[in-house]
C-alpha cells in the first residue's frame, strides 16, 4: 500500500473503531452511572427510582442495631438535618463505626430505608467522603442560620 | 543534623540537575563538544547526591527522629524494621524522592549505555533527562520538602498505616516506580529525535530495548498491586477500577501500543510520528496519573482546594511538558514520513490494528476515570462510574486483540499469502474452540457463550505462541536459531493467555458468601465444607488480634487450615482484615474474618475462586518475555562492533 492509502486505512479503522465503541459505551455508561443524592433530597422523594444510587452521611450514635447472630444490619445516616434508615446484609468495612462518615450503594426499599448493596469506609481516621463533608457543612450551616434567627425573634 | 544534610543534598541535586539540563542541549545545538561532555557527569553527581538525600531520610526512620515531620506522621517506635524502611516511601513526600531517585538510576543507565550512540544525541537524551529531573525536584523542595522539622518532637510518632505494613506493599511502589519513570527515557529518545530533526531505524533500535524495561517494570508493578488489594484489602477482589488503578493501567496501555509500534518503526521504518506520539502519551498518562492521584482531584473537584500548591504545579508541569512536546511534534513530525508501503495483509497491519484497539481501550478508560470529574465541572450533578462500566468498555476492543494476537505475531513483514498461514493456523484454531466449549462444561460443568469465548481466546493465544518455540526445536542442528526477540514475544503472549484463561474463569465461577457462624459451626462453599474451629487472641509487635482457626475439607477429606485475623493497630486503633487464603495453582479459598455479631458468632466471608493465579502468573509471564526481548544480541551488537573498531585502531583522540 501506498502511504496515502495506509494513512486513509488507519484513519477508517480508527474512525470505525471508535464510532462502535462510543455507541456500545454511551449506553452501558447510561446504565452504570450512579447519582450521589443528599439525604434531605431522599426525604423530599428526590431520588431516582428504581436504579442504584449513592447516599452519605455520619453513621447515628447507637442506631446500629441487629438481631444477635445475624449478619443484616439497620443503622441511621445523617446530613445533621435529617436521618435516613440503611439495611446491609453483609459485612461492614473494617473502618464502618457510630459518629464516622461512610458511603453506601443501593436502592429505596418500599419501607422507606435504604437497602444497601455496598457500604463504604475509607481506610483513613481523618478521611471524611469529600460529598458528605460537603452536605455536612451545608446543613450544619443552615442549621446555624436558623437557630440565630430564632433568637433574633424571641 | 541528618535530616538538614539530606536537605542540603538534594537543593545540590537540583543544581546538578539544571546543569545537566541546560548545558548538554546548547552543547548539542551549536556542536560544543565542551558543553556536550557535561551531560555524563552531571548525571553521575546528580544520583550520588539524590541517593545522599535518600539515605538521610531512610537514616532518620530507622532512628526513629520524629523531630523530622515526616517520619512522625508515617513511622512509630514499634515499627518492625522492614516497614521502617518501606515506610519512606510510603506517604507522598517520600515517594516523590522515591521518583526523583530513580529517575537519577535511569538517566545514569542510559548515560553508561549510550557509549554507541551519537554524542550528540546522547547529550539531548540527557539533557531532556535533566530538565524533567529539574522539574521533579522543584516540585519536592517547593511543595513537599519530606524533611521538614517539627519541633518539639513528639514521644512517639502516629504509625504507618496499616494496610501498607505488607511485604507486598514494600515493594509495590519502586517497581511501579521504576515503569512509570523509565517512560521519560522512551519520552526524552523521542524528544531528542525530534530536536535533532532525525529518526532512523537506529533510534528505534536504541529506543526499544529501554521502552520494553520501563513496560515491563510496570507490569510487574501493576501486578503486585493488584495481588496486594486481593490478600490485604479483605475484599477478595483484584481489581477495582479505582481512579488509582487507572492512573497506573492507562499508560500501561499506552506503553504496550508503544512497544509494538516501535516493532514497526525498528524493523520497516513506518509509523514514525506515530510511534513518537504513543512515546509522549506514555510518558502524559504516567504524569497525568501522578497529578490525578497527588492533587486529590479525582476524589472531588473540591478536595483539590486542599492542597492547590501541588495541584497547581504538577498541573503547570504537564501544560509545559506536554504542550512542549506537543508542540514540537507539530513543527517536526510532518518531516518524518517514510514512502515505504505495506500490503493490507501483513504484519504492519495487525500492530495497526493493535495501536488503534489499545488506544481506543485507553481512551475509554480515561474518559470513564474524568467523567465524574467533568460532570461534577458542569454542575450537573455527582456520579460515579461503576466498575460494570469499566468492565464493558475495555471488554469491547479487547477481545478481538487477543483473537488477533495469534494470527498477527505469525503473519509476515510486507506481505502475507493467506494460504500458507490459514494451513498452519487451522488446527491450532480448531484445538482452542473445542478446548474453549468443552473445558467449562467439563471441569466446571457450565457452557455460555462469552465464557467459551474467553476460554478459547485464552487458549488459541497460547497455544499459537507455541509455535515459533516448538518449530526452533525440532529445527535441524546447525540452522540458525530463533532470536530472543522471538522468543520473548511467544513468551510474553503465552502470558496474555493465561491472563485471560484466568480473568474468564474467575469471573463466571467465583463462588462467594457472607455469613454469620458460631463456633464449631461450618459453611460450604463450591464443595468445600470451612468449619470455625477456634477464635482466640494473639498479640502482633504493634497490634492485637482475634485470629479464627478454620479447617477446610473436601468431601470429608481435610484440605488445609487457614487462620484469618482482625487486627486492631495500637497507636492509630484501626482495625484490619488479614484474610486467610489457601492457594493452589487452579483455585484459591479466601477466608475473612468480618464482626462479631452477637450470641457467640462472628460474620465470615469466604470465596471460591478458580484459576485466579492465572492472572498473576499472567502478567508475571509477560514481563519475563520483555526481559527475553529487551535482551536480545542486535541491541548489544552495535555497541560491541564499535569497541571493536575503536580497540583496533587505538584510542581515539
Amino acid at each position: 500500500m501506498k502511504p496515502r492509502q495506509q494513512r486513509m486505512l488507519a484513519v477508517g479503522l480508527a474512525g470505525a473503531g471508535i464510532v462502535i465503541a462510543a455507541a456500545l459505551t454511551l449506553q452501558a455508561f447510561k446504565e452504570n452511572m450512579m447519582f450521589y443524592v443528599e439525604i434531605s433530597e431522599v426525604a423530599q422523594g428526590n431520588y431516582p427510582q428504581d436504579r442504584n444510587f449513592r447516599v452519605g452521611g455520619l453513621v447515628v450514635e447507637g442506631s446500629v442495631k441487629r438481631q444477635p447472630g445475624e449478619l443484616e444490619v439497620e443503622f441511621a445516616v445523617s446530613d445533621l438535618e435529617n436521618e435516613l434508615v440503611i439495611t446491609y446484609d453483609g459485612i461492614l468495612p473494617d473502618l464502618f463505626r457510630e459518629g464516622q462518615g461512610i458511603i453506601a450503594h443501593g436502592q429505596m426499599g418500599d419501607d422507606g430505608t435504604f437497602v444497601a448493596d455496598e457500604v463504604l469506609a475509607k481506610h483513613d481516621e481523618n478521611y471524611m467522603p469529600p460529598e458528605v463533608a460537603e452536605t455536612l457543612a451545608k446543613h450544619a450551616a443552615a442549621k446555624e442560620a436558623a437557630l440565630k434567627a430564632e433568637q433574633a425573634q424571641p | 543534623m541528618i535530616p538538614e544534610i539530606g536537605h542540603f543534598a538534594l537543593i545540590l541535586a537540583l543544581s546538578l540537575a539544571v546543569c545537566q539540563g541546560v548545558l548538554p542541549l546548547i552543547g548539542a545545538y551549536r556542536n560544543d563538544a565542551a558543553m556536550m561532555s557535561v551531560a555524563r557527569p552531571a548525571a553521575l553527581g546528580q544520583l550520588v547526591f539524590v541517593m545522599i538525600s535518600f539515605g538521610c531520610l531512610t537514616w532518620s526512620f530507622l532512628q526513629s527522629d520524629f523531630s523530622v515531620l515526616y517520619v512522625a506522621n508515617h513511622s512509630q517506635l514499634a515499627l518492625p524494621t522492614i516497614y521502617k524502611i518501606s515506610a519512606v516511601w510510603g506517604a507522598h513526600e517520600g515517594s516523590l524522592l522515591l521518583w526523583v531517585l530513580l529517575l537519577a538510576g535511569w538517566t545514569v543507565a542510559v548515560s553508561r549505555y549510550s557509549s554507541d550512540l551519537p554524542d550528540s544525541f546522547a547529550a539531548r537524551v540527557i539533557g531532556v533527562l535533566g530538565l524533567l529531573s529539574c522539574g521533579f525536584l522543584l516540585f519536592t523542595l517547593l511543595t513537599s520538602n519530606p524533611f521538614e522539622r517539627l519541633i518539639p518532637a513528639p514521644m512517639d510518632g502516629a504509625d504507618l498505616n496499616p494496610l501498607l505494613q505488607d511485604p507486598g506493599l514494600a515493594i509495590h511502589p519502586p517497581i511501579l516506580y521504576a515503569g512509570y519513570v523509565g517512560f521519560s527515557v522512551a519520552f526524552a529518545f523521542a524528544i531528542a529525535a525530534m530536536l535533532a530533526g532525525n529518526l532512523d531505524q537506529a533510534w528505534a533500535r536504541w529506543t526499544r530495548p529501554w521502552t520494553t524495561w520501563a513496560w515491563l517494570f510496570l507490569t510487574i508493578g501493576i501486578a503486585l498491586g493488584s495481588w496486594w488489594a486481593y490478600y490485604e484489602l479483605g475484599w477478595g477482589g483484584w481489581w477495582f477500577w479505582d481512579p488509582v488503578e487507572n492512573a497506573s493501567f492507562m499508560p500501561w496501555l499506552a506503553g504496550t501500543a508503544l512497544i509494538h509500534s516501535l516493532a514497526v518503526t525498528e524493523k520497516r521504518g513506518l509509523f514514525k510520528s506515530w510511534t513518537l506520539l504513543l512515546a509522549i502519551t506514555a510518558f502524559s498518562l504516567s504524569l497525568l496519573g501522578t497529578f490525578l492521584v497527588r492533587s486529590g482531584i479525582l476524589i472531588s473537584v473540591h478536595a483539590f482546594a486542599t492542597d492547590p500548591g501541588r495541584g497547581l504545579f504538577i498541573l503547570g508541569f504537564l501544560g509545559v511538558t506536554i504542550g512542549g512536546a506537543l508542540t514540537l511534534y507539530a513543527w517536526r513530525a510532518p518531516g518524518l514520513d517514510s514512502d515505504a508501503g505495506f500490503r493490507g495483509f501483513s504484519r504492519e497491519t495487525f500492530l495497526l490494528l493493535n495501536n488503534v484497539l489499545l488506544v481506543i481501550a485507553t481512551a475509554l478508560i480515561l474518559a470513564g476515570t474524568l467523567a465524574p470529574l467533568i460532570v461534577e465541572v458542569f454542575e450537573a450533578g455527582k456520579i460515579s462510574v461503576g466498575p460494570p462500566w469499566f468492565e464493558i468498555a475495555f471488554a469491547i476492543p479487547m477481545l478481538p486483540l487477543v483473537l488477533l494476537i495469534g494470527v498477527g505475531m505469525h503473519t509476515a513483514w510486507r506481505s502475507q499469502a493467506f494460504k500458507p498461514l490459514f494451513d498452519q493456523l487451522k488446527f491450532p484454531a480448531l484445538f482452542a474452540i473445542v478446548a474453549g466449549i468443552l473445558i467449562p462444561i467439563v471441569a466446571y460443568g457450565r457452557f455460555g457463550l462469552l465464557l467459551s469465548v474467553g476460554v478459547t481466546a485464552g487458549i488459541w493465544i497460547m497455544v499459537v505462541s507455541l509455535i515459533h518455540p516448538v518449530r526452533s526445536w525440532r529445527r535441524a542442528p546447525g540452522t540458525p536459531g530463533m532470536t530472543r526477540g522471538v522468543l520473548g514475544m511467544s513468551v510474553a503472549h503465552f502470558g496474555v493467555g493465561m491472563f485471560v484463561i484466568g480473568v474468564t474463569i474467575v469471573s463466571a465461577f467465583t463462588e462467594e458468601i457472607d455469613i454469620s457462624v458460631r463456633q464449631g459451626e461450618s459453611v460450604s462453599v463450591a464443595g468445600y465444607d470451612f468449619e470455625l474451629r477456634s477464635l482466640r487472641n494473639v498479640e502482633g509487635p504493634n497490634y492485637q488480634a482475634v485470629e479464627g482457626e478454620i479447617d477446610i475439607r473436601k468431601d470429608g477429606e481435610f484440605v488445609g487450615q487457614l487462620r484469618p485475623q482482625k487486627r486492631t493497630y495500637l497507636v492509630q486503633q484501626s482495625p484490619m482484615t488479614e484474610a486467610g487464603i489457601e492457594a493452589s495453582w487452579n483455585r484459591d479459598l479466601f477466608v475473612a474474618l468480618g464482626d462479631p455479631l452477637g450470641n457467640d458468632a462472628w460474620s465470615l466471608r469466604v470465596q471460591y475462586k478458580p484459576m485466579i493465579r492465572f492472572i498473576w502468573m499472567g502478567a508475571f509471564v509477560m514481563a519475563l518475555g520483555g526481559m527475553i526481548a529487551a535482551s536480545d544480541r542486535r541491541y548489544r551488537l552495535t555497541a560491541k562492533a564499535k569497541e571493536k573498531a575503536t580497540r583496533l585502531s587505538g584510542e581515539p583522540a
